[in-house]
């Protein structure tokens, strides 16, 4: 929960959007761990199946968001938050 | 007990990592950071007995996602980035949110602690349970829509991937 909570700050408050995505990152590590600790109260193995899915779901996220980074530095020359301001009018 | 400090050692390792991948200044050394409470994190699912979890947090995030995130760190040069400042002005929004998801995450845990099963229906830690297998099981069993419909999304995020970083479309 403490690493959930510190992933969601972390996605707030940080101008680098490359933090931003390891902030992602580590609230989905921290649903995993409690998928893994609810299955094995419970005793069965379908947390971790669905772990295995949040697991596959952080990788696509991963690499589309990061595509997407490098496409928008290419552009624009910045890898900030704030600055991403395009579709402000 | 030794199962208890096991635990608590990787938690710790785990949350205080987690804090300094936030407020590094550095991205490398938030990534380094990351790799930690990643690795943190797969000795608590090893704690937990999901034996195949632990590998498959290993190779596929600190070798797959780490590498991917490294990568992407040098293709973009930070030295600017350096010298500017680290947080947006927006820490009291930051805390607002977590204070209310905290309590929010509080709340379900207090209200939802005694319709749990705890601990007597979980399986006795001495029996060796091949768990790949069961993961296997289930997974190509009941699970088999969700199964193939994840694949779908990983060719989806690939094919996203490549046109993204693409440099004329």
């Amino acid at each position: 929960m403490a690493m959930f909570l510190i992933g969601v700050i972390g996605v707030v408050t940080r101008r680098n959007v490359i933090v931003i995505l390891m902030s992602v990152e580590l609230i989905l590590n921290a649903v995993n761990i409690n998928l893994i600790a609810f299955s094995r109260l419970a005793g069965s193995v379908e947390g971790q199946v669905f772990a295995i899915f949040i697991i596959t779901d952080a990788a696509a996220e991963a690499a589309v968001g990061l595509g997407i980074l490098i496409a928008f530095f290419r552009n624009r020359e910045t890898v900030l938050g704030d600055e991403m301001d395009l579709l402000k009018w | 007990m030794l199962d208890l400090i096991v635990f608590y050692f990787f938690a710790a390792l785990a949350i205080i990592s987690a804090i300094l991948v936030v407020t590094q200044r550095n991205a490398v050394h938030s990534a380094i950071f990351l790799i930690t409470a990643l690795l943190a994190t797969a000795g608590i699912f090893l704690q937990l007995q999901a034996e195949f979890l632990f590998i498959v947090q290993i190779i596929l995030y600190v070798g797959g996602i780490m590498v991917l995130f490294v990568f992407v760190i040098m293709l973009v040069n930070l030295d600017v980035a350096l010298h500017q400042m680290r947080f947006r002005r927006q820490a009291w929004v930051a805390m607002l949110i977590a204070l209310v998801l905290g309590l929010h995450l509080a709340i379900a845990i207090y209200v939802g602690r005694t319709g749990l099963p705890l601990a007597s229906s979980a399986a006795p830690a001495s029996v060796l349970q091949p768990n790949t297998e069961l993961v296997a099981r289930a997974l190509f069993s009941s699970y088999m829509l969700p199964f193939e419909i994840a694949s779908v999304l990983l060719l989806v995020a690939m094919i996203g991937a490549v046109v993204m970083a693409k440099r004329r479309v």
